[in-house]
């Protein structure tokens, strides 16, 4: 499943631009779904029908990563930029990004006016190797993305873009390993999701499910002085989320989740996360509400170009959710 | 006076805070009679149109342009016969004091105070005074005068003429009323290709209420969005974005906070300028909202993208525009509808 990964964080997605994404999981799940199509928004959309019994269930992760786009370009051809989505300056100051055409900038920063502050975004701009605006590769309204390589450590990987094609990833490799399911599952990858949960907004909506689980990372708090005080740590399992900033897991799929997982013996962990949300608050609060959970991957460094997780963790997750989708729903 | 701007003094001069957008409707409804098949006010004050297009039946473009204004509410009127507000929309205190208003139906002018500089301490002169601090004297002493003339809940608007300049043009609330204008003149140019859905939304300005149900009322296959829109071009100490330039032709948004533009939409706007060779302008990306973040993601999403007149000062009382932005813009838009055909928004891939 490493290939798989690699692939899809080293891809080029930021929110609004994830046509490369979504041509690249097409290509990964080729021949894995009954029905496979693009909606308005850009959402990659596979359906698994059942044999009838089932529910309606929609899962979903998202393609889109945090980036930025240009907005100014100086006359001495520096690009400003304003972020994609929720961009740190603190974890992206000197270091790269990649637009659409290949090319490269690095991320340089104004005199501050205490030299360790963490500057305002307006303080940043980019430097693509131009002598001039007239010559600059880059114009006003070109998306990047941050660049960095996937690189293991050990038994976990880093990489930019975890958030969340580690998600994508789960989902794809859970259409390899659906043996059989009764229920009719409509994998989502979703876009847009970075900027307001925008493309399950409104696939939620057209596919209108018996219950939704996204599939997205969360924090960890097993760091030295970690920023969030949190009970989820790496290699302790996938994380079921009870809460999180703008979400309360609807309590009968959380238990559904934490039974399939002790019945096989899948280490988990249990997550209420300060701040943060997912596609699963879209799909909760669609036409009259949904059920909705989430399926957590475990995250260091999230929305840095490190973003760093357990593969044992993301195994166990495809293990669960294959487990779930193979299975009964304890829908009350 | 082209025909655009005739209509824009009438919608400018009009009143309309958000929620109270009656008097804007009702010379919108005055220009485009005749002009359209259908016409009819919603339960949030939307005034949604139809023309029925030429060719491509069933295939649905809708257009939005926002009526009403950021303003002011009167919260109570105090022993002096002072009345105290609250703001309708997002305004900047700074801009407040010393100015005129028109409160209620009645139009009773008042002027939000402020001290003469000559009893103010130094200190005091570098202050932004927040607005629940201010009042507007309506010229009246006492508390029971000035309920004879407001109430609480009365809306209140700037009180600024409509001017034409020469090239540019000043009047209150560009942001909207030149989306507004831009739409009426596309009225005016109609039928197109496709079923028209013009669409005067309310309170844009206190969280694009409007836009949100009229969206999923209307739930067509492609939106543009028209805007007055953020133009900062005066000179500046560091190269850094004006947003819009007042003369460089209609902007194009492709990113604000509130929305991503449909890519294919963008192009085809663009492709129709370069075409026609009409100037045009990139919005710089990810200032301000507007309708299209409610359009777009309305039911399964809508692809949409705004257009917008460049307009100096929005949210202050005067405003400032470019008659050849404006019918720039105009020209843009009618051009792009006549290539806007299904396939363009149609299947992804």
């Amino acid at each position: 499943m490493k290939d798989t990964i690699k692939q899809l964080v080293e891809a080029f997605g930021p929110s609004g631009s994830e046509d490369q994404v979504r041509a690249l999981i097409r290509q990964q799940i080729a021949g894995l779904a009954d029905e496979v199509r693009t909606d308005t928004m850009g959402n990659l959309i596979a359906l698994k029908k059942g044999d009838g019994t089932g529910k309606k269930i929609m899962l979903s992760a998202h393609m889109d990563e945090i980036g930025v786009i240009v907005s100014h370009v100086d006359e001495k051809g520096f690009a400003r930029v304003d972020p994609i989505g929720g961009v740190r300056t603190l974890f992206e100051v000197t270091g790269r990004v990649q637009f659409e055409s290949g090319v490269v900038g690095v991320i340089g920063v104004e005199k501050l006016d205490k030299p360790d502050a963490v500057p305002a975004m307006e303080q940043l701009y980019l430097d693509v190797g131009a002598t001039s605006k007239a010559d600059c590769p880059v114009k006003v309204g070109d998306v990047a993305c941050f660049l960095q390589p996937m690189v293991e450590m050990g038994s976990h990987l880093t990489a930019k873009a975890m958030d969340d094609r580690i998600g994508c990833a789960v989902l794809v490799q859970a259409m390899r390993d659906l043996k059989s399911t009764p229920h009719e599952v409509y994998f989502v990858f979703s876009t847009q999701e970075e900027v307001g949960l925008r493309g399950a907004t409104t696939s939620a909506y057209g596919i209108a499910p018996d219950v939704g689980i996204a599939v997205d990372v969360t924090f960890s708090g097993d760091t030295p002085e970690p920023p969030v005080k949190m009970a989820v740590s790496l290699d302790k399992g996938p994380a079921i989320k009870v809460k999180d900033g703008g979400m309360l897991a609807t309590p009968w799929v959380k238990e559904w989740m934490v039974r399939t997982a002790e019945a096989l013996g899948i280490p988990y962990q249990l997550e209420v996360l300060v701040g943060g949300t997912t596609d699963a608050r879209a799909i909760q609060t669609t036409q009259a509400g949904i059920p909705a959970g989430c399926l957590s991957i475990p995250c260091r460094y999230v929305h840095s170009p490190s973003e760093t997780v357990s593969y044992g963790d993301v195994l166990n997750g495809v293990k669960l959710m294959v487990a779930m989708l193979s299975g009964p729903v304890d829908m009350p | 006076m082209s025909d655009q701007t005739r209509w824009l003094k009438a919608l400018s001069e009009a009143f309309g805070p958000s929620g109270c957008e009656d008097e804007v409707r009702k010379v919108i409804i005055e220009a485009i009679a005749g002009k359209v098949d259908e016409c009819r006010t919603d339960h949030l004050g939307n005034l949604i149109c139809l023309q029925k297009g030429t060719a491509h039946p069933g295939f649905k473009v809708m257009a939005a342009a926002h009526m009403d204004e950021i303003g002011l509410m009167v919260s109570h009127a105090d022993e002096s016969g002072m009345v105290h507000f609250a703001k309708v929309g997002g305004i900047d205190d700074r801009v407040l004091p010393a100015k005129v208003v028109r409160i209620g139906e009645k139009r009773v002018p008042g002027v939000i105070c402020i001290k003469p500089v000559h009893l103010t301490r130094a200190e005091e002169r570098t202050q932004v005074i927040p607005y629940d601090q201010l009042v507007i004297d309506i010229g009246v002493s006492s508390k029971a005068e000035a309920e004879k003339l407001v109430n609480k809940g009365d809306y209140a608007a700037f009180d600024v003429a409509f001017e034409d300049l020469g090239a540019l043009v000043k009047g209150k609330s560009f942001d909207d009323r030149a989306g507004c204008a831009v739409l009426i003149a596309l009225i005016e140019r109609g039928p197109y290709p496709f079923d028209f859905c013009p669409v005067f939304t309310t309170m844009e300005e206190v969280g694009l209420r409007g836009a949100r149900v009229a969206g999923y009322s209307v739930m067509p296959q492609a939106a543009f969005v028209f805007e007055g829109t953020i133009c900062d071009d005066g000179p500046k100490e560091a190269d850094i974005s004006p947003t819009t330039e007042v003369g460089k032709g209609p902007a194009i948004s492709v990113m604000d906070r509130s929305v991503i533009a449909d890519r294919r939409l963008v192009q085809l706007v663009v492709d129709t300028a370069k075409a026609e060779g009409i100037p045009y302008q990139f919005k710089q990306p990810g200032k301000g909202a507007t309708d299209a973040g409610a359009i777009h993601l309305a039911k399964t999403g809508v692809p949409t993208v705004p257009v917008s007149v460049p307009s100096r000062y929005i949210h202050s009382p005067v405003t400032m525009l470019s008659k050849s932005d404006l019918e720039h813009t105009v020209n843009l838009v009618a051009s792009t509808f006549l290539r806007l055909t299904p396939d363009v928004v149609g299947q992804r891939d």
